[in-house]
């Protein structure tokens, strides 16, 4: 039963939240645009194609809007690098109110002789925002021009954040992602994998290509995090697609196999479980017995390496319960599984873009009477965090404060990272962290306080 | 030259108009703001906040979709201003455009009217209109804009005792220490905006989404009657000064005295409390100033070896860079992101800056700045998180002041405004510069003078 027009939610949104029960199958109403003054945690179309792109190191990034949009996503995103740091920058038209009355090509046009001038890209993505899209600059002309009196790729990121969601926006990035590929495409040579969906936060792509190197998987391309355009470019050549984050590159991978004939295949390296399968999962996909068992030997020593520590950990966790409120379906269902192993509940879990098989999905994987929620606001997570008595939540920077003041502990798993939170270590990682907040001495404190215990 | 390129902002020093607005209605009792545009602005600005205050920032979006885009946001914006009393209950509603909702021309004061006009529910709601278009300014401006909105659309014709104070964008912790010193006069006042309890709230068991405090409706009303307004703000335009509104409507005589930060400021701000009241400072105030005086004297050697750039809002980097001069440390660059031709003409005038010593760069960029601070060979740089950028490049060390401070906790609580404040903050600096010397000393007497 789906009982969720109680007080303090909007009858509009009531849809979008469900008490799970296993008995009536009711779907989540979802990807939808987000209800006006409801107070939406979700970003912008722009924002969801910058956080794609954004972490390519080579790529000069070109905002072409006002300033704030620039500004509040300067170096939005922890991605680390090998090479170089040209994508730490932040480049803007910064258009002002003559621009926006006259238009702003001539300025853009300007910006990116300036870019060529100074820098001498390789590539240049250009994105345009929600004025762009109004004022009625013909991205795609100016870019294609510049492409040809400079012979460099000069790539349009149509991106104005009114026109979708996020979910558009890595749409949007796909096809730039595409364009770029497309530059040169050379004989298919069909070897090693790219690995799509990991952006390198704290490092955690080198910990995912340290274990496919050392089981002797060659990697092709990375998207996006620590690539280069180059590399790329090169990507048409792999023969397997792994895909990390699955809401911003599922769609991509399937136009590369339509493209390039490249089959993909999703995998988590959320969580001990979900790394276990997916390292198996590429092996057999590949199909080589050497690297089938090469994985099994992989596991052996990783899973003996933090076994250990896991299980400390998992005793000092066991019998929390915990709120998940993340950007998409996938790593929930990743997170839920990764909670249980550690012995904690998950009560509420919450998505920003969430898919209908994922909510799905969620809701095999969670308890009677767990709420699932899309597009949630803060008055709905206070709301059900208080309900159903979450200790902890794990979910984006925005939520933290609320979570703190509701007296609940936090775990950053988005773009905030300092540490890796995906393969073997990053379990240990996370269950540190969990450990870190929920066992914190300030808690007791504060129940005190509150007169409870 | 302000930048160094023409069509090109690389690296951001500023923000947009809305943000401050979402900073200046966080100031006023149980208020929420309503941003009329797409729903990523707000995600943003709720994002910026949230790390620099750690304080749960809800602001309400139109989240206009295409549709809004193209047939107008009349129904997203009321459909929205509905949804958001239904979940909030405030009493205040600013409602401020973005962008897009300028580009496409929608008229917020139309729309408000017609909504009041329509709906129950509006009826106990006070709705602040104000045009903010991002691409019109800064969070500077919009800060301040909003500030005179409010006073232009409540304040009223009357006669009483108090005194209108307009704080400029200082911390909740910086707020309170106004109210100390206000309270040491022993004057009634309007303080437009309070963000000392709104943006750090004390910890509580019963969680308020709209948390107590801030500036009541009835006290901007009887800002109309006050006695004399003194505004925290030296550079800012008349036309987005609210204490200008309020001598020009209601003839309230105004003192404009910059950001109490280092020792004139400080002194010009309870001057001005003096002269308003026809009291004199609490002598505990004169002990905080003789103690300041204390101060500059010990740390004065140390601090002439400081070559400072100073970056950020307007008003900061004045204040700042007067506190650096009074105490012997070069403000070598000075730099904001907003527009000001002010900056120059008061320093110069009110303490004989010289201008070779200093380059004064206005709507800029940390790639300009960034330059400069290599060229000037600047040892230290003072103002908001950003400036790590060049820290990590450079390895010349940062003063955290300002907004945003999003790396770093307590920005919330700083307070360098004051006797007290100001001596801290000049302690925190000297010390970055004390820091910087003791750990290569030895290795540069060595390799400059030793010889075996
Ligand atoms: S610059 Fe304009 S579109 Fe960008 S975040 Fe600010 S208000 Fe929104």
């Amino acid at each position: 039963m789906s009982r969720s027009a109680e007080l303090g939610t909007l009858e509009e949104r009531k849809d979008s939240i469900l008490r799970n029960s296993k008995q009536e199958k009711k779907d989540l109403k979802c990807d939808q645009n987000s209800v006006a003054g409801a107070v939406s945690q979700r970003a912008c179309v722009y924002s969801g194609a910058r956080v794609v792109l954004n972490p390519i190191t080579d790529a000069y990034h070109l905002v072409h809007g006002p300033i704030g949009c620039a500004s509040y996503t300067w170096d939005l995103r922890g991605s680390l690098t090998s090479g170089a740091e040209v994508f730490r920058n932040s480049f803007s038209t910064d258009l002002r109110e003559k621009d926006i009355v006259f238009g702003g090509e001539k300025k853009l046009t300007a910006a990116i002789d300036e870019i060529v001038e100074a820098y001498d890209p390789k590539v240049v993505f250009v994105y345009s925002t929600c004025v762009v899209g109004v004022i009625g600059d013909d991205l795609a002309a100016v870019c294609k021009a510049a492409e040809q009196k400079y012979n460099i790729r000069v790539i349009p990121v149509q991106a104005p954040g009114f026109a979708g969601n996020k979910s558009t926006g890595y749409k949007a990035a796909g096809n730039a992602i595409l364009e770029l590929m497309d530059t040169n495409v050379t004989p298919l040579k069909k070897k090693g994998i790219n690995i799509l969906g990991d952006y390198n936060l704290a490092g955690e792509l080198w910990i995912l290509q340290g274990y496919l190197n050392r089981v002797g998987i060659e990697v092709n391309a990375k998207f996006t995090g620590d690539s280069s355009c180059e590399e790329i470019m090169r990507a048409p050549q792999a023969e397997l697609n792994i895909v990390q984050c699955a809401g911003s590159m599922t769609l991509l991978a399937k136009k590369m196999e339509k493209r390039y004939g490249i089959p993909f295949v999703k995998i988590s390296f959320v969580g001990i479980d979900d790394t276990i399968a997916s390292l198996r999962k590429i092996a057999q996909l590949l199909g080589e017995q050497k690297i089938i068992d090469n994985v099994e030997e992989l596991i052996k020593e990783e899973q003996a390496k933090v076994k250990e520590e896991l299980e400390f950990y998992r005793q000092r966790l066991e019998g929390y319960s915990a709120a998940i409120y993340v950007g998409g379906g996938f790593k929930a269902i990743s997170l839920i599984k990764q909670f249980n192993s550690l012995g904690i509940n998950p009560v509420m879990v919450g998505t920003q873009n969430g898919k209908k098989e994922e909510y799905a999905r969620i809701r095999d994987l969670t308890d009677e009477g767990t709420i699932i929620l899309d597009d949630a606001n803060p008055t709905e997570l206070e709301k059900f965090m208080k309900e159903r008595g979450a200790d902890i939540l794990v979910g984006g920077v925005k939520e933290r404060p609320l979570a703190y003041k509701l007296g609940v502990a936090f775990c950053d798993h988005n773009h905030g990272r300092k540490h890796p939170l995906t393969g073997f270590v990053g379990a240990v990682n996370f269950a540190k962290e969990l450990d870190s907040t929920l066992n914190s001495p300030v808690w007791k404190i504060i129940a005190k306080e509150s007169g409870g215990e | 030259m302000a930048r160094n390129f023409i069509n090109l902002d690389v690296n951001p020093c500023k923000m947009c108009m809305p943000m401050g607005a979402a900073i200046a209605f966080k100031g006023i009792e149980k208020s929420i703001l309503m941003m009329h545009g797409s729903q990523g602005c707000s995600t943003y600005m709720r994002r910026h906040m949230a790390t620099h205050y750690n304080e749960p920032v809800d602001i309400a979006s139109s989240s206009l979709t295409e549709q809004g885009t193209v047939y107008g946001g009349e129904n997203n914006l009321k459909k929205g201003l509905r949804n958001t009393i239904q979940l909030y209950q405030p009493k205040v509603i600013g409602v401020v455009t973005t962008c897009l909702a300028e580009t496409i021309g929608e008229d917020i004061d139309r729309l408000i009217n017609e909504f009041v006009a329509e709906e129950e529910i509006a009826k106990d709601i006070t709705f602040i209109p104000v045009a903010t278009p991002g691409y019109g300014g800064t969070e500077y401006e919009g800060y301040y804009l909003s500030l005179r909105k409010m006073v232009e659309r409540l304040a009223e014709e009357g006669s009483n005792d108090k005194v209108n104070i307009i704080a400029g964008n200082l911390t909740p912790a910086e707020i309170r220490r106004i109210k100390e010193i206000l309270e040491s006069f022993s004057i009634s006042y309007n303080l437009l905006p309070d963000i000392s309890k709104t943006l750090d709230a004390p910890y509580s068991k019963d969680y308020q989404k709209l948390p107590d405090g801030g500036t009541t409706i009835e006290e901007i009303k009887s800002m109309g009657g006050a006695k004399a307004t003194i505004e925290l703000g030296a550079l800012l335009d008349e036309k987005i000064s609210a204490g200008q509104f309020l001598e020009d409507e209601f003839r309230i005589p105004l003192y404009r005295v910059a950001l109490p930060i280092g020792l004139a400021n400080v002194d010009k701000f309870i001057n001005a409390l003096s002269k308003v009241t026809g009291a004199k400072p609490d002598p505990k105030l004169t002990e905080a100033r003789g103690r300041m005086l204390d101060a500059m004297v010990d740390s004065h050697k140390y601090n002439a070896q400081g070559r400072a750039a100073i970056f950020g809002q307007p008003e900061l980097v004045y204040s700042i860079a007067t506190l650096c001069l009074e105490n012997g440390l070069v403000p070598a660059l000075l730099a904001t992101g907003a527009k000001t031709s002010k900056l120059e003409e008061l320093l110069k005038k009110d303490f004989g800056l010289a201008v070779e010593d200093t380059v004064i760069i206005d709507d800029t960029d940390f790639d300009t700045i960034r330059d400069y601070v290599n060229k000037l060979d600047v040892n230290i740089l003072i103002g908001h998180s950003d400036g790590k950028f060049i820290t990590e490049r450079d390895g010349i060390p940062l003063v955290r002041v300002g907004f945003p401070i999003h790396d770093r906790v307590g920005g919330q609580r700083k307070v360098t405004i004051g006797y007290d404040g100001s001596v801290n903050f000049l302690d925190e600096i000297t010390n970055t510069l004390l820091d910087r010397k003791y750990s290569s000393y030895r290795e540069d007497m060595y390799d400059k003078h030793f010889t075996g």
